[in-house]
Parts: C-alpha cells; structure tokens; sequence
C-alpha cells in the first residue's frame, strides 16, 4: 500500500467523524463501503490491464494534502481567463475544493444549478435515486471519490426545461495547502426532453504539484439533450484523474467533448450506459501535448438496448516527448440489436520523441449490428507539405495548417461557437501558428 | 531566366539526372518530353525544391541566383510555380482561405504589404471565369473530393492567382477530358506574357496542340537527348520514343 493510501484511509477516519449525525446515513453508509473497497483495492498499476499504458506511480508519490482549506484571497481577475468572457453563462467556481458563492453564479429558478454539498443535505431523496447509479462501485478512483467527495456541481433540470444559458464549472487550485489531493464530484440529471450545456475545468493556479480525482455522474432521461465540454489545458503540475459517466435512457442525445492541451497526467474514463432505444451517444476531443505530459483516453460504450448510434472521434497531436493513450471499448449487449457504433482514433506524431498507445476494443454480442472502428498512427504527409510549400506558404505555417486540418472535424460537434473560437485560439497557440487561414 | 547547368540528382541511392542543361528565357514555352521512367518529373521537383531529392552535382540559376539553397517557398517567392501531377487533397481549408495565404506569404517574402481584400475578391473572380470553374469551389475544400479535371483546373487557377514568372506544368494533361484540357489549354494560353515562361511537362502531342512551344526538348535516363522546335514533338507522336532509346543505347 502506497503512502498516500495509507494517508486516505487515515484522513477517512477524520472526515468520517465530522459525517457523524449527518442527514443522509444512506450517503455516509455508501462512503464506508467505498473505502472499504479501496482499502481492499489500492491504486491500480501498469500490472492492472487497464492501466497497463499509464503509469500513476510518479504522480503518485507527492505528499499530497488531502483535507483542503479554500482560499478567500482568489479574485475574478485571476480565474477571468479560464472562462469564455464573451459568453453569458452560470458559473460554479470551486476553490480548493469548496464552493466559492462569492465567483458564482448559481441559480434555483425552475432549474437547480448548484452545490454537490447542498443537495447532500436538502434532497437525501434525489441523492439516494442517483448517486453512484452511473458511476460503479468497484472502481478504484470512483470508490475513492465516493468515500470522500462532499462538493462539486449539482445540476437538475426538470422536464421539458432548456438551461437558459451555458452552465461553466471551474475548479481552481492554488498554493494555500501546498501539494493538494482534489476530490470533487458532479451530479448532473436532466429529466424528460430537458437541455442543457456544460463547460468544465480544472486549472492549477499554484506552482505546487496537485492530484485531481475528480467523477461526473450524468443522467439524461427520455430525449433529453446533454453536451458537456471539458477544457483540459492545465498546468504542468497538475494531474487529474476525470471519471465521467453518463446513463442515457430512451432517445436522449449526449455529447461529451475533451478537449486536452495541457496538465502532466490527464487520465479520462468517459463511460456511456446507452441504456434505451434510439439513444445518441457522441464523444470526441483533441489531444495536443507537448514535453512531460500524458494524455490517457480511457472510453466505454456500453450498448445495452437496440437501435442506439455511436460516435466517437479522437485526434491527437504530440510535440516533445509527449505519451498519448487511446483504449475504447464498445460493449453491444446481445439484446441491443440494430447498434450502429462508430470509433475512430487518429494521431499524428511530430516529434521522434512522441508515443502513442491506441488499442480499439469491440465486443460484441449482438449479431445485427454494425460497428466500425480504426486508427491510425503517423505524421504529417510530406507531399502535402511540399505542396503548400511550393505555393509559398512557409514551412511552419504549413505544417500548422495541416495539423490543424486534421484535427478540426473533432470540433465539428461544438454547439457554442465562442468556445470553438477559443478552443482555435488555443489549437493556434500550441502549434505555434496564425490560424486565421483556416477559420 | 532560367539556367540549368549539368544538374545531377539521385533519389535515395538511384541516379536520375545525369547532368541536364536547359536554359529558358522570358516569353518562351518549353516542352520537356520522354518516356517514363526518363527524369521528367524529377526535374520538375528538383526546380521547385523538393527535399526527397539530393543534388548531387551541377547548378539550377534563376535570374542569375543561385536556387539550390532556398527552400521550397523561398522559390514560390522569387515566381516559380509548379503544378502538381498529383495536387495532394486538405480537407478543412478552402480553396479561397488557402489561396490568400499563399498571396499574401509570397508577397510577405518579397517584403510587400499584403494584397487589399477588394483586390483579391475581384481577382478571384475573374481568374474563375477564365477557367471556367463556378464560384463554389472557392468554399470547397482544397481538392478534397474534386474530380480528376477539378483538380487540374485549380491547378491552373492557382498559378493565375499566383502570376508566376516560371511556370511547370507536370503531366497537367493526363485525367484530362478533351473540354477540360481545352480550358485548361485556354487559361495557360492567356497568362502567356514576354515576361514569363512556360515549361510543359508531359507524355503526349494533344496537350501542345492547344499550347504551342517554342522548344521541345527529349529526356532520357536523366539527360536531354534531343532537342528541336514543335516538329520533335509531332515526329515523337508518329514514331513513339524506342527510336530515341535505340539512338541512346
């Protein structure tokens, strides 16, 4: 056992004390549980299948803090870059962990766009029908996050609702605890043809090393729409583990984009539950990564029912010694019959440095089905960068347009045009170019 | 404008050019023929810059400079414009985004401002008319589903566009249908000037039909065999190449 596990058993037993005579003994029975787990458990290593590809032991070995305080020094002005300015939006800001009121902009008018800590103690109802019913126990960092998360954005929409606007959810660090363990966690449920739009965030302020651990539980009921955009473009001290499920029940739409240019370790478990006829699950994102940083896509589609489509597009550019994982694993149950599962995976290595793991795992059970899959490990096409040379555009802007060619049908999904533009911006600055060619 | 002096290249470890001499003047259009296999194309990216290909003697001068150390767009820059045998597709940039910046990064090579958006509108517009090519491929991405033919007119839209002062057309004919070659034949025909030069690269007669050199040059195993004026080319259609290859044993 690692000495960091051994500190987390030791701290559950301080934050179990202060659970004592707390409303929900259902949420504080299930906590004990997933410790228990964990306990039993331990981190996984590059020995467990699924970790085979990334190993967790570097970022592991910090003396991390692991009850935080907040921090009441932080200012708009030092978290106004991490969200879209140009954007009218909600905005749950966490700070260490906590919910900072004084950041956000919540709202309880005919929708619940809140606090995880508040609806622990004002819906027991609500939590004991959802918590950790997409999320499933027996896996290590959501057993974890689930004996100790006590904050995080808690999202209803009730039925036949559109969230008025997009729902922003940041998560700052800073330096108040030195190394930081993070552990927050989301609900967000979206009832009958409800809508909604998320954009989320985890950013570092610090230049200490901090460890996210971080779950998101989604649950879009009967033709419900979801689409929820991850921003990834930390700090080089910061890791994050994004355990993200989502339940999708009969005609419901989901979108969940990643969009990853930053941090030392990223490591996303995106699981869909497509788990009613005709539902949509659609996930993509861009990777670009430069020297020191891993990022892991860990995804599952779980076609449970019949008539389900899914789409899953990844791009992946790597600078430096940069390492890239992609592992996506579609499960068609044997009664999801009519399944149409798409997966592509596509990298692009600009440096003899760069690695790539990609691994397509289809299982299917189902005989009436089609499924796709491919990927494609490479570099940029030196004939194309001869043509756009002999036209006369430079080297690098060439090879700028070109990356950002191949990466741009990831963006194609993005509903909110002010994050795609910024997203470009962003796209332009790691490939070191002007991208006003393209856009 | 163009001197080419005893130029040598090899591929990997393979010989190709074994000492080419050609020297092109402003005004002229030149014909470079032969059988496969001869040099032709090699030639051709050599001139542009392509780095596969390792100079292993003699020297290219453009307007008395010495080309064999810029890069490719340092030669784009100075007006050497190669059309492509096989113009490579970029989905996600259109035609018209990608046409700008070609202009505006040659123009920012030879130290200009770039070109006035106005201006550039209406040049579009009238170097698609003169090939004939409808203004939605402007929004099409670069050559990315274009047929064959679409292909090759944007080639020759592009070098409108880019006003060249040497100009290579490698194998601009082949995939051509007849109407096609003839507007492509057409466009290439109206940006002849006393001040640029045309080298046409290609197998066959049907494409000097309709663009008419002043020289027709043979290559063959990497060397300029025969050279004449638009008769060689006539006798090479009569009499196919194995007479030149038999002259060259």
């Amino acid at each position: 056992m690692t000495d960091l596990a051994q500190d987390l058993l030791s701290s559950f037993v301080v934050a179990e004390a202060g659970l004592n005579g707390a409303k929900n003994l259902g949420v504080v029975n299930m906590r004990k549980e997933a410790l228990d787990r964990f306990e039993a458990a331990g981190f996984p290593t590059t020995r467990d299948e699924e970790w085979k590809y990334t190993n967790l032991k570097p970022v592991l070995k910090h003396d991390y803090k692991i009850m935080l305080k907040s921090e009441s020094a932080v200012s708009f002005g030092d978290i106004k870059q991490y969200l879209l300015s140009d954007l009218d939006t909600y905005k749950l800001v966490f700070i260490n962990g906590k919910y900072s009121s004084w950041l956000s902009e919540s709202t309880h008018q005919s929708y619940d766009i809140c606090t995880f800590a508040a609806a622990l103690n004002k819906y027991p109802d609500v939590l004991a029908e959802y918590l950790g019913k997409a999320a499933p126990a027996g896996e290590t960092f959501v057993d974890l996050n689930t004996a100790f998360a006590d904050d995080g954005a808690y999202i209803r929409v009730k039925a036949n609702q559109t969230v008025d606007k997009p729902i922003e959810i940041l998560y700052i660090t800073t330096d108040e605890n030195g190394t930081s363990f993070s552990q927050n966690r989301n609900l967000i449920i979206v009832e009958q043809n409800a809508e909604v739009q998320i954009l989320e965030r985890h950013q570092n302020l610090g230049n200490t090393e901090s460890f996210t651990n971080f779950v998101s539980e989604v649950f879009a009921a009967r033709d419900a729409r979801v689409s929820y955009y991850k921003v990834q473009n930390d700090s080089d001290k910061a890791s994050l583990v994004d355990n993200t499920h989502v339940k999708q029940a009969t005609g419901s739409n989901v979108h969940v984009g990643t969009y990853s240019f930053g941090g030392k370790l990223v490591r996303n478990n995106l699981h869909f539950y497509s788990g009613g006829e005709h539902a949509e699950s659609h996930m993509d994102g861009i990777t670009i990564i430069g020297d020191g940083q891993t990022v892991d896509h860990h995804t599952l589609v779980d076609h449970q029912e019949p008539n389900c489509y899914s789409r899953e597009l990844y791009k992946g550019i790597y600078l430096g010694k940069s390492h890239g994982v992609f592992n996506g694993k579609v499960l068609v149950r044997q009664k999801a019959q009519k399944t149409n599962a798409f997966q592509q995976n596509d990298n692009i290595l600009l440096s003899d440095k760069a690695k790539v793991d990609t691994k397509p795992q289809l299982e299917i059970f189902a005989d009436d089905v089609r499924c796709s899959h491919g990927c494609t490990v490479g570099q940029l096409d030196k004939n194309a960068l001869f043509y756009l040379r002999s036209r006369g555009i430079p080297k690098r802007e060439a090879q700028g347009l070109m990356t950002y060619a191949f990466a741009s049908d990831a963006l194609e999904y993005i509903k909110i045009p002010q994050l795609e533009k910024r997203l470009n911006g962003v796209i332009a600055e790691k490939l070191g170019i002007n991208l006003e060619f393209a856009l | 404008m163009i001197k080419i002096k005893d130029l040598q290249a090899r591929v990997e470890e393979k010989e190709i050019l074994r000492g080419i001499n050609l020297e092109i003047n402003p005004g002229e259009v030149h014909a470079i023929m032969g059988p496969n296999g001869s040099g032709k194309s090699t030639l051709s990216s050599v001139i542009a810059g392509r780095e596969d290909y390792e100079v292993t003697g003699g020297a290219i001068y453009f307007e008395g400079e010495d080309l064999l150390d810029l890069d490719p767009e340092e030669r784009a820059h100075k007006g050497i414009f190669l059309s492509f045998q096989y113009p490579v597709e970029i989905p996600g940039v259109t035609v018209s985004n990608f046409i700008k910046t070609a202009i505006n990064e040659s123009r920012k090579g030879r130290g200009e401002e770039p070109m006035e958006a106005r201006e550039m509108l209406a040049k579009m517009r009238e170097k698609t008319a003169l090939l004939e090519m409808d203004k939605s491929y402007l929004s099409r991405s670069l050559n990315e589903g274009f047929s064959g033919g679409e292909k090759k007119r944007n080639e020759i839209f592009q070098m409108a566009m880019l006003e060249p002062k040497l100009a290579i057309l490698d194998e601009t004919d082949s995939g051509l249908d007849i109407d096609a070659l003839r507007i492509v034949a057409n466009g290439v025909n109206k940006l002849r000037s006393e001040d640029n030069a045309v080298v046409v690269i290609t197998h066959y007669q049907r494409l000097l039909d309709y663009i008419e050199p002043d020289f027709v040059h043979v290559l063959y195993n990497g060397k300029i065999v025969k050279s004449g004026d638009k008769n060689l080319a006539l006798e090479l259609e009569a009499k196919g190449y194995d007479w030149i290859k038999a002259e060259n044993a």
